[in-house]
């Protein structure tokens, strides 16, 4: 716990620096300096305070989602994207796109959670049925549930032209966010305030349906919860600046290594970890083709999988295999 | 003794599965032709040419590996071979400029790539499947995340390469199903008939290796160093599907399996022809279909990956508990 | 003659097959005994070159199982492991022309013809000759299996437990016809037993494991007794004498 306050002060850190790096130059200089300051000031307002907001709001829910999925399937190899339930929210934003194209993008956004509860309920579903789950097949089925939605949904969107919007929402980037096109992503930050309320009953239900009801507690509620939460959440992130890859996944395991599985002692820690990730991420890709950037989504795709592989190669070498 | 008791003899599937395909192949060639036919010919000949080379490479190179990993669901792409050729691919941009590659001759262009995919992924692989990882759900999940790792690396690189650059020679350089590059037909055609040439001299000793590791060293295989030889060919296979049409990924999966249940036999010799014409069938007449009868051109990797995905989950989650 | 000069065998660290040296000399059936966890079968792979010593040397008549040739020594010397599963989906006739892959790399001549259906009738598999493995019943799965070891007709055959998954008479049924292999055909057969009484009753010789050592070695008379089977097992054992063959009772 007592590490918590300067981890803080990192994700500060890194969110002070976000405000400062870009193509166009704001330093503390130019913004009080008599003469500049109103550009700077402009600039800081409308792009880069947005765009740092969205991404510390952004880590942070997607990071607490993998987490609240996971204690649902009861497995650490789930989080959105390997679940069905990102691409499931694309394909919603897709029907949308095509069926509906005038509507707001709240409408588009409640539009795509809708489609994700779906597609997450239906991935729980396939895993309920299955007997005998081993750990690691859990995600193998979420992987190809979502490549079989994608599949859907690249068919109709090449029939209608849509393959740009598509590939805009599977690739997650933050270059586009100004004021006015983020502020859905508060709700996320709602949200996860809500996720860190409840964070008792998600361990509970982790623990299982016996272990649940046992305990007095409605275990398909918190299940429904979380699936709202995380479906919702998933949605907006979507909508706003497109998926980041295994960010839920990452996260919670890594956190997990250091603090283990009780969800309200590891929650903030998790909603910590994830800004920091995606913040870092998205500076990075800021600076190393500057002027130009690397979306966040590949940034997070190599950094991402690359810690997903060092998770499963490690948990191996241990030869314990616990099952999650 | 009692005779076998298989569904059609396997000359009869092989001489059915042929002749389907004839039909299909004459039938993309000529339906709703217009103008001259020469040019009509060329044109289709060039994407039949492709089509069946890519048929070949899949199914062959799926099996094979299906056989050395004496598994069902394994395939080539699920474990992050093509995407580990586009990684290649992207790397040779990287280091040598986009111009420089561009203007490479592109035979001298795929030389390098697949030499150097044979020697990454025979590395690689080896260690995966050098018994270090235990279980065969770890393997895949390993080899589907070392997919999305070559995946972003490469459009990583891209990035950094001048994005502007690299538009530009990305359609020259990377195929998909409608943009088929055609100077490396023949190229393509020779490898493929080599690995074909390998395979079918050395098919008694596969339908051993697929007894599994230790009855094949007991019948006096050197299993060690057979596996290694398998993994060569289907790397080549891969370099060529990959470089002719890009990345498909359920498409082996579902041509292997189908294979094995209608030659039901064990001898490669009966399977590995089966596969093929299975593939080519399927390209040509998938093709045939959505571009000819429902005007859906291009669509045909979508709607394989589709049916391939949701084949690949029904055996994953009958296959499960097992 | 199997010569297993200082072999071990060490998985990080933990020791299964601890510098054990013992000759084997040609004929007969030889069986191996001890308790679970004893390193039998880690042995018998050693033997067989499935798996490599961590040191020492195995030679099967003089030739080094680690460097000769895989495919001379499988026509000296065959083996079947416990867990036989497989993705191939075979007849039975045609995992037995397998044990013939060693001779004419795939290709059958009618001697290896004869050799298969002989073995097939030994096993009393005529029936199921055109069966698909994955359709048998496990004991008709391991005689298929067990049917085609013999059909290599190798003169050392090791097999490990290859009475599992066998009812009573099919059980005896085989040990009678491995004692038949090394008496009318002059073939080594090696087996890894759990019941000690068929080991009694079959073998010529003993061998006796304990943690990665051979503890006992010797003709049935000298292991079979009261001490030794409290030393192998910890179980106190009653030895009675039946028709002359030592039955060990353990059971109370």
């Amino acid at each position: 716990m007592r590490w918590l306050l300067p981890a803080a002060g990192g994700v500060v850190a890194l969110a002070a620096a976000s405000l400062f790096v870009g193509v166009s130059d704001v330093t503390m200089g130019s913004l009080f300096s008599p003469g500049g300051s109103d550009e700077a000031v402009q600039i800081l307002l409308a792009s880069r305070l947005p765009r740092t907001l969205a991404l510390v709001l952004a880590g942070t829910a997607m990071a607490v989602s993998g987490l609240i999925l996971q204690m649902l399937a009861r497995n650490k190899f789930v989080e959105p994207s390997t679940a069905g339930t990102a691409e499931s929210a694309v394909f919603g934003m897709l029907m949308v796109t095509l069926l509906a194209p005038g509507t707001p993008i709240i409408g588009r956004m409640l539009v795509a959670s809708l489609c994700a509860l779906a597609g997450t309920t239906l991935f729980l579903a396939i895993l309920r049925r299955m007997p005998l789950r081993s750990p690691l097949v859990v995600p193998l089925v979420g992987l190809m549930l979502g490549a079989v939605i994608t599949a859907s949904t690249e068919f109709v969107a090449y029939r209608y032209d849509l393959m740009q919007s598509v590939r805009a929402w599977e690739t997650g980037d933050f270059s586009g966010v100004l004021r006015g096109r983020y502020e859905l992503l508060w709700i996320s930050g709602v949200l996860t305030a809500v996720a860190y309320a409840a964070a008792d009953r998600f361990t509970v239900a982790g623990l299982g349906e016996d272990f649940t009801t046992n305990l007095g507690l409605d275990y398909r509620r918190v299940v429904a919860l979380g699936l709202v939460i995380v479906s919702l959440v998933t949605a907006a992130v979507i909508a706003t600046c497109g998926m980041i890859p295994f960010l839920g996944l990452v996260v919670p395991n890594l956190v997990s290594l250091m603090h283990g599985d009780n969800m309200r002692r590891s929650l903030p820690w998790v909603a910590l970890t994830g800004a920091g990730l995606v913040l870092a991420c998205d500076i990075a890709g800021r600076l190393v083709i500057h002027p130009y950037e690397i979306p966040i989504g590949t940034t997070m795709g190599v950094v991402g999988s690359g810690l997903f592989l060092y998770l499963l190669l490690r948990r191996n070498a241990g030869g314990t295999g616990r099952a999650a | 003794m009692q005779p076998d008791r298989r569904l059609l003899p396997p000359a009869a599937t092989i001489a059915a599965l042929g002749g389907l395909t004839v039909v299909c192949v004459l039938l993309f060639l000529t339906l709703n032709a217009r103008g001259s036919w020469s040019f009509v010919l060329s044109f289709r000949g060039t994407k039949l040419a492709a089509m069946a080379l890519v048929g070949v490479a899949v199914a062959t190179s799926t099996v094979l590996f299906q056989t050395i990993t004496n598994n069902r669901i394994l395939t080539p792409s699920i474990m992050g071979f093509d995407v580990l050729y586009r990684l290649i691919q992207t790397v040779l941009v990287f280091q040598l400029g986009s111009a420089a590659v561009a203007a490479l001759d592109p035979r001298l262009r795929f030389g390098i790539e697949v030499t150097a995919m044979v020697a990454f992924s025979w590395l690689l692989y080896r260690w995966l499947f050098s018994g270090s990882l235990r279980g065969l759900h770890l393997l895949m999940l390993v080899g589907i995340v070392f997919g999305v790792l070559f995946r972003s690396l490469a459009s990583f690189l891209q990035r950094i390469i001048d994005p502007n650059e690299f538009l530009a020679v990305q359609d020259r350089l990377f195929a998909s199903f409608n943009r088929v590059d055609a100077p490396l037909l023949a190229l393509s055609a020779v490898i493929i008939l080599a690995v074909c040439a390998v395979v079918w001299r050395q098919a008694r000793m596969l339908d051993v290796l697929a007894l599994g590791r230790e009855a094949a060293i007991n019948l006096g295989v050197d299993h060690r160093r057979a596996v290694m030889l398998v993994l060569v060919l289907v790397s080549l296979l891969v370099s060529v599907s990959t470089a002719l049409v890009g990345p498909v990924t359920f498409f082996g999966l579902l041509v292997a399996n189908l294979a094995h249940l209608l030659a039901d036999s064990h001898r490669h010799r009966v399977v590995l022809p089966v596969a093929a014409l299975l593939a080519v069938l399927t390209l040509v007449g998938g093709q045939l279909v959505l571009e000819r009868l429902l005007g859906y051109a291009g669509a045909l990797s979508i709607v394989i990956e589709f049916l391939g995905g949701i084949f690949f989950l029904v055996i994953l989650v009958r296959r499960a508990g097992r | 003659m199997i010569e297993v000069r200082n072999t071990t065998k060490s998985y990080r660290g933990s020791i299964v097959v601890d510098d054990v040296s013992i000759s084997l000399p040609a004929g007969g059936v030889i069986s191996l005994i001890g308790p679970n966890g004893a390193g039998k079968s880690t042995l018998l792979s050693i033997i067989s070159r499935l798996l490599p010593a961590s040191a020492g040397t195995v030679t099967v008549d003089g030739m080094d199982v680690a460097t000769t040739p895989g495919d001379v020594l499988a026509r000296r010397l065959s083996i079947l492991r416990q867990d036989n599963q497989m993705t191939a989906r075979l007849t039975v006739r045609d995992l037995v022309a397998f044990g013939r892959y060693p001779y004419g790399k795939g290709r059958l001549t009618a001697e290896d013809e004869i050799h298969i259906r002989r073995v097939i009738g030994y096993l009393e598999l005529d029936a199921h000759a055109g069966r698909f493995l994955d359709e048998l019943s496990g004991g008709q799965r391991q005689r298929a299996f067990i049917a085609m070891v013999l059909c290599q007709d190798t003169d050392y055959v090791l097999l490990d437990e290859p009475l599992n998954n066998l009812d009573v008479k099919h059980a005896v049924a085989m040990m009678k016809l491995f004692r038949r292999t090394a008496d009318e055909f002059g073939k080594t057969v090696i087996l890894v037993l759990h019941d000690i009484n068929f080991a009694s009753c079959y073998s010529d010789r003993i061998v006796a494991m304990r943690d990665g050592r051979i503890v006992y070695e010797g003709p049935p008379e000298t292991i079979i007794t009261p001490e030794v089977i409290h030393d192998v097992y910890g179980v106190r054992a009653d030895i009675h004498e039946i028709d002359g063959k030592r039955m060990a009772l353990y059971f109370r």
